[in-house]
């Protein structure tokens, strides 16, 4: 194997070597297994990553370099990845850059060799749980006390610090306010081509703010880390959707409108985490294969979500039975727990996002194509 | 949607014979859609010609027709069992195009029968090249510029629109049969008229070129809900122009980004609705200029295909037993996924693993064939490999196709990599063109220092493979000088390498060592492999499915379990020779080891068969057999031991290197084995037993060879030593023919001598399948074939029971082969093949396995002889089992071979002792003209109840095709001949009409067969010294679909079968209603 020794340590004491091209030092994070074949590029930029360590189970990694037109945020997010094979010599008509390299500049360390699939193995058995990536033949003592020292990612705020630092618009037509909590671009291109003014707030816009600006629909984003940490969300979500302005919510966004009214959520053992999801609609019994990327989910099933009776279950993963959409019985709120927006994954659920402007009451200008 | 119950019964239609582009895959699908059906409860009927498959073991269908799968003959079926449904999206090519036919002539709407899986109208859009593109069109795709045409004037002008090269594809043939790349007017002059011949509707696409763009397949599958999945992506390693049946394939998709790959998906999925595939899965291909990234669809097949199933194998999603079952009303979520049982088959495998199939060629059996590919598929067989990397699966991939590969390794002479030399300019010319030794000469390339760009840009292969395939050599000459005295060092080294696929072979070849203590290093070293399994969910559920392939990683996670695990070595690559029967013998024993309470370990590498279904076994292993990874296998597993008689010579060729590394042998023993191939101990054992030979001798140099032939007596037959399927074995007639044998055909050598056998010329030859426990043997079956010796028996049609031999004879043979088998102290099966001339018995050889001819034996007589030999393999007696002597049946069975001539221009299709049949059929009925009669329909040479033959036969065989000729005259046949056969046959009473040879004049014999003024040709040549003009006359048949006999017991053979189709109606009949006749007249049937 080419390179230096490198290994990947869990916090239950359990390592993977590997080796690493460029020198880094340790990098700390939720370690997290992801099933996506190919679009590493928008994953490692998917703000929901910040802060984790994220294992590809696809074998090949790097294949086709990164290009400017893949990127879900400005910079790569997550904190480390590992690979099993990393690409040396990238191909496509679209590359300006291999993996290693971009990564390398952005100080992302990535670690390959690894027997991806062991350890994807394992986390599928004991949870998702912190780790660290770092040089070296084999793990010290002191550093399996620093990653012990990290924080876990329950309880842990990551939206504020993933969300957007001032306010942005994008697009024409009728107005929706996008709260970030660490949004994906390919929601907010969904959203302007769907024929929408887009206006992007930072996580801890007050309602009283956004009521301002005078939204025919409001948008709550996907993002990283808990959502029972973002309380401060709630009051706002309650106050601004309860009183009847079309809502939708992806992720994170789902998340904060099931805790908003009344529901839980919980930790899930390894999350979802990939392209191939399937998602079944329980009003028409279509299923759609969906973009996953989540550790925690609402708590509730077929019948409903505990403490929530004004909401609405409209889909259900059928790989596990997990909530992936709600709707609030009454009010024109709607949300899901996959990713609509694609990017990287399948486009079967683009259609949320003529169904949000169907209850804001517009129509969406043209067939929406998305990052395509 | 629950399953339908408006549905009893349903028919489904197999592929028939093995033909290139039609190949044991259609066994793997509709063994899998039968069983699938069955489970639901439906009744199932179902017709296929081939009797080498799993899917027509009486055992598996209801009802189980080997009939011919033509419309005519399957209307009588339908007829008589009148089935609700037939899906037809399972046999293939000529599945689809029989109930095309159906639909067409109202065969199914008479009788009430619906079309499921895919209906009428999608099959239609997806084969009418102009309707696909207008059905593209509507939907906002875009398919190459170019249009269909009838003849060669709208083609020369399709083709000044779409420019040259122009890609020609014939409507409804398979495999691309037909199909062709003209450069310029004159090569589509030619290449137009073959296609419009071969074309079933007679029409041609002539397509705008993308050549060098890039290609991807996508495997998707439709519920009648509506619900939409992609199975797998697949990206070709070779670039447009190569059939993707040729190329080697990479699953999943390596060099496309997710942008690209959804908008593909997008693609596949509105193209699946739009053709109006309602349930059922489909094959999409696609190009992409790999400059822009524009996407082009190819085509797409509304049936499962040879890509469905290598995705199915690649994925571990079941796309036959699946598509099967939306096809009778489930919905993919009321499906499990079979592999992880705990989630549901609406789902999209992901894959944590890299699968590389490689096509497994036999140009060396057609030395005029071109070797170019291009997008008519010329292969017979393909491997796939899986491995963590793509470098992993490639060069697992490359020693699994047993080509004597150890891996991605050069040729020593450059003529073996098809090269003149290994100068740089040969290699970079010769890359640019795509051969089945262009991988290898890659390797010069870049062995000479070309770069990855220009190779690129000479091969359009993307510079991403191109550059695995340098990191390979990299690695190579790294390790040739690593250290290895250093057990760290030598432990990293090691690793490595082995990461990267390569075997111990090529480590040991690097190093200068013997495999064996390259192996005993890597053991000491404690580098062994670790099992991975193929679990559809890159390991996100659980999965308890042992479905395993090797890699160099950390965590082995294969189970052995207990201390009763047979492990069966397959049979690799499919190739002539050594085809889907031997996959039949591996699969029934392997099921009757585990009814037997064993627990079963297959080892395999072709992922068209029913083998490496991963529910067949307890365990499967996907993995090459080399002698390496079988021994790895072995040691993870302690079996109580290997089988290796049932899967011909791939595993055989293992037995010995097995037992010096002390693995138990199940069954006959190595020893036995090599007595029986070794020339002069086995000549020892026929002299002891009494058996007579033909006489011969060993040579080691010409000279030699001429002497022994002086005393053996010309004609004699001559041979390399140690052969698979007759390769480079000749008939020679005098001493000049030898010597020129030696110059074009075979080296002589002390290490490489030749064996040298009189040939009986005009004898009659038998084969002999027999089981036999050790004490006692059985005798399975005797066939007579029908084309006289002299014939590959592979090649041969024969015949159950024998026709023309005396009961003495075949009483004696049947002592022979008894005495042979107590004598090798064989346990397992056997075949003994026979010679008979003037009345004395011969024998030729003793095969002490599996041969090609005992499912054929098994579907006539209804006894399962593979499974029974696993039985006897583990120690049970023919008593023990109830099997007394062979069945007699009040029936007969035809068996014919199927040639792949039609893909090869520049072939002659003459028969000798070189195997070159891809496949066979089966014809049964209760008579013997009638079921030739049937077989010759089946082999696509269906008989003519009258007009003209046409008789040109050699000297030698004058005098022999009067009374052939005199019997035709009297069926009312008009009897046409040239000058010399027409004189002779008028001088004897049989009125002939001379026609022109081809240099006399026109209108000639060929004009009359393009004219379809022949409807049967009797031609036998002499030896290869053939005339062109016999060749124009041969191939112009084939090409216009004339039938066609090159011997004259085969056109005697016709001459019964003609009466038999022009006197009686053709009756079908099951193989259960057969074999329950054959059970009444015989107390003794067990089966």
């Amino acid at each position: 194997m080419n390179g230096r020794p490198a290994f990947v340590l869990l916090e239950d004491g359990s390592w993977y070597a590997g080796s690493a091209v460029r020198s880094y030092d340790p990098a700390f994070g939720e370690v997290v297994f992801t099933t996506n074949l190919s679009g590493y590029q928008e994953t490692f930029t998917d703000p929901s990553y910040l802060g984790q360590i994220v294992v590809m189970t696809a074998p090949m990694i790097g294949n086709y370099g990164v290009n400017p037109d893949d990127m879900e945020s400005a910079r790569p997010q997550v904190s480390g990845v590992v690979v099993r094979e990393l690409a040396r010599r990238p191909s496509s008509w679209r590359a300006t850059l291999g993996l290693g390299e971009w990564l390398a500049e952005a100080g992302v360390p990535v670690i390959e060799g690894v027997d991806t699939r062991r350890l994807t193995r394992h986390l599928r058995e004991r949870g998702a749980m912190r780790g660290v990536i770092a040089e070296g033949r084999e793990p010290s003592p002191e550093l399996q006390a620093r990653l012990l020292a990290c924080p876990s990612m329950e309880g842990l705020d990551l939206a504020s610090r993933a969300s957007v630092r001032e306010p942005y618009s994008e697009g024409a037509g009728p107005h929706v306010v996008a709260y970030d909590f660490g949004m994906k671009r390919n929601i907010v291109r969904m959203l302007t081509e769907a024929g929408c003014r887009v206006t992007v707030v930072p996580a801890d816009t007050p309602a009283a703010r956004v009521r301002e600006l005078a939204p025919d629909g409001l948008f709550l984003s996907n993002g990283p880390g808990d959502p029972a940490a973002v309380g401060y969300a709630f009051a706002t979500i309650r106050e601004l959707s309860g009183k009847g302005l079309p809502t939708f919510g992806i992720c994170l966004g789902h998340q904060l409108i099931g805790l908003a009214f009344g529901g839980r959520t919980g930790k899930m053992p390894y999350g979802h985490r990939g392209g191939n999801h399937p998602v079944r609609d329980v009003r028409d019994d279509r299923v759609l294969i969906t973009t996953q990327n989540h550790g925690f989910a609402v708590q509730g099933g077929p019948e409903g979500i505990p403490g929530a009776p004004a909401l609405e279950v409209t889909h259900l993963n059928l790989n596990d039975g997990t909530v992936e959409g709600l709707r609030h019985r009454t009010l024109p709120i709607f949300a899901v727990q996959y990713h609509p927006e694609a990017a990287p994954g399948p486009h079967d659920a683009y259609p949320h996002f003529a169904e949000f402007m169907r209850s804001i009451g517009a129509q969406a200008s043209k067939p929406l194509t998305g990052n395509t | 949607m629950p399953k339908r119950t408006d549905l009893e019964s349903i028919l489904l239609i197999g592929s028939g014979p093995i033909v290139i582009g039609q190949g044991a895959e259609f066994d793997y699908s509709g063994t899998q859609a039968v069983r699938a059906l069955r489970e639901e409860g439906y009744r199932v009927i179902l017709v296929n010609s081939n009797p080498a498959t799993i899917m027509t073991d009486p055992e598996l269908a209801d009802r189980t027709y080997i009939e011919p799968v033509t419309p005519e003959w399957v209307a009588k079926i339908i007829e008589r069992e009148r089935p609700d449904a037939l899906l037809p999206t399972m046999g293939g090519q000529t599945a689809l195009n029989v109930a095309m036919a159906l639909v067409k002539d109202g065969t199914l709407e008479k009788y009430g029968v619906e079309l499921i899986g895919a209906n009428e109208r999608a099959i239609r859009i997806a084969e009418d090249r102009d309707e696909f593109a207008r059905a593209m069109k509507r939907i906002g795709l875009a398919t190459p510029r170019g249009r269909t045409v009838r003849s060669v004037e709208e083609a020369l002008a399709a083709a000044d629109d779409t420019g040259y090269p122009a890609i020609l594809r014939p409507s409804f043939t398979l495999g691309g049969t037909g199909g062709g790349i003209a450069y310029n007017r004159e090569e589509l002059e030619a290449l137009i008229r073959r296609g419009l011949d071969l074309s079933p509707v007679g029409s041609v696409l002539v397509e705008r070129s993308i050549i060098g763009w890039k290609e991807f397949e996508l495997e998707v599958m439709r519920d009648g809900h509506d619900n939409v999945v992609i199975v797998c992506s697949i990206e070709n390693l070779d670039p447009m122009g190569v059939h993707t049946g040729d190329s080697i394939t990479v699953a999943p998709a390596m060099t496309l980004t997710d942008r690209e790959y959804q908008r593909m998906r997008d693609a596949a999925i509105a193209i699946i609705r739009e053709v109006g595939v309602e349930a059922g899965g489909c094959n999409i291909q696609f190009a992409v200029d790999p400059s822009t990234g524009e996407q082009l669809v190819i085509e797409m097949n509304p049936r499962v295909s040879r890509s469905s199933a290598l995705a199915s194998k690649a994925t571990g999603f079941p796309i036959a037993r699946i598509g099967t079952k939306v096809a009778v009303g489930y919905r993919l979520d009321e499906l499990p996924n079979d592999i992880t049982r705990t989630t549901p088959a609406s789902f999209e495998p992901v894959l944590d693993y890299v699968v590389v199939k490689i096509p497994r060629f036999a140009f060396e059996k057609f030395p005029a064939a071109d070797p170019t590919l291009t997008t008519q598929m010329k292969s017979v067989g393909e491997v796939m490999a899986i491995g963590r990397t793509f470098k992993e699966a490639f060069q697992k991939g490359l020693r699994a196709l047993e080509t004597d590969r150890p891996g991605w390794t050069t040729a020593a002479l450059a003529s073996d990599d098809r090269l003149e030399d290994g100068e740089r300019e040969t290699v970079r010319a010769a890359i640019g063109r795509p051969t089945p030794e262009r991988i290898f000469q890659l390797r010069r390339a870049l062995e000479v220092g070309l770069t990855v760009e220009e190779i690129h840009q000479r091969s359009g292969i993307d510079p991403w493979f191109l550059d695995q395939l340098q990191q390979l050599l990299e690695a190579e000459r790294a390790f040739v000088t690593a250290p290895l005295d250093d057990d760290a060092a030598a432990r990293d080294a090691l690793r490595g390498m082995k990461r990267m696929g390569f075997s111990d072979r090529q480590l040991a070849a690097l190093r200068g060592g013997t495999e064996r203590e390259m192996r005993a290093l890597r053991h000491r070293l404690g580098i062994r492999p670790a099992y991975k399994t193929v679990d559809t969910c890159a390991g996100e559920f659980p999965s308890s499915t042992p479905y395993l392939y090797s890699s160099y990683d950390e965590e082995n996670e294969a189970a052995p379990a207990g201390d009763r695990t047979v492990v069966i070595l397959g049979s690799g690559p499919n190739r002539i020779g050594q085809g889907v029967e031997f996959d039949y013998c591996c699969v029934r024993a392997t099921l009757a080891f585990r009814e037997m309470g064993y627990r079963t370990a297959m080892v395999n590498s072709n992922p068209e068969t029913v083998s490496t279904d991963f529910d067949i076994s307890d365990a499967l292993y996907f993995e090459p057999l080399t002698l390496e990874d079988v021994l790895e296998i072995v040691e993870l597993e302690q079996p109580i031991g290997v089988v290796v008689q049932l899967g011909g010579q791939t595993p055989l060729r293992l037995a010995k290197g097995l037992e010096a590394a002390g693995v138990t042998i199940l069954g006959t023993s190595p020893e036995a084995i090599d007595i029986a191939e070794d020339r002069g101990r086995f000549e020892a054992v026929a002299r002891q037993l009494g058996v007579q030979q033909p006489p011969a001798g060993v040579a080691f140099s010409i000279d030699e060879a001429v002497a022994v032939a002086a005393r053996v007596g010309y004609p004699v037959l001559v041979r390399p030593s140690y052969v698979l399927g007759g390769r480079a074995m000749e008939i020679v007639y005098d001493d000049n023919s030898l010597r020129s044998y030696f110059a074009r055909a075979a080296r002589v050598t002390p290490e490489h001598p030749v064996l040298i056998d009189r040939f009986l010329e005009d004898a009659f030859e038998a084969d002999v399948d027999a089981i036999s426990d050790g004490t006692r043997c059985v005798i399975g079956g005797v066939m007579q074939h029908i084309e006289d010796a002299g014939i590959h028996s592979g090649d041969s049609a024969c015949v159950l029971p024998p026709y023309l031999i005396t009961d003495a004879q075949v009483r004696l043979m049947r002592e022979h082969t008894r005495a042979f088998a107590l004598k090798l102290g064989v346990v397992g099966l056997l075949n003994v093949q026979y010679a008979i001339k003037d009345g004395v018995v011969y024998v030729l050889e003793v095969n002490p396995r599996a041969s090609r001819t005992v499912p054929f034996v098994s579907k006539t007589t209804g006894v399962p002889l593979a499974g029974l030999a696993a039985s006897v393999m583990v120690g049970r007696t023919l008593d023990e089992l109830g099997l007394h002597d062979d069945v007699l049946q009040p029936y007969v069975a035809v068996k014919e071979a199927v040639f792949p001539f039609s893909k090869f221009q520049n072939v002659d299709l003459i028969l000798g002792p070189e195997m070159r049949s891809t496949g066979e059929v089966m014809g049964i009925a209760d008579s013997f003209g009638m079921a030739f009669a049937k077989a010759q329909a089946s082999a696509d040479g269906a008989l003519p109840r009258g007009g003209a033959i046409f008789v040109t036969v050699n000297d030698h065989d004058k005098d022999n095709v009067v009374p052939i000729a005199r019997r035709f005259h009297g069926l009312g046949f008009k009897v046409l001949a040239t000058e010399g056969t027409a004189r002779h046959l008028r001088a004897r009473g049989v009125p002939a009409e001379r026609v022109m040879k081809v240099y006399e004049g026109r209108p000639n014999a060929v004009d009359l067969i393009v004219s379809g003024e022949v409807q049967l040709l009797i031609n036998t040549p002499l030896g290869k010294l053939t005339q062109q003009d016999d060749y124009t006359i041969r191939r112009a048949a084939l090409q216009h679909r004339v039938p066609y006999t090159t011997t004259l017991s085969a056109a005697s053979a016709a001459c019964d079968a003609i009466i038999a189709l022009r006197s009686r109606v053709g009756e079908v009949r099951s193989l259960q209603e057969w074999h329950a006749m054959a059970r009444e007249m015989s107390a003794e049937w067990i089966g």
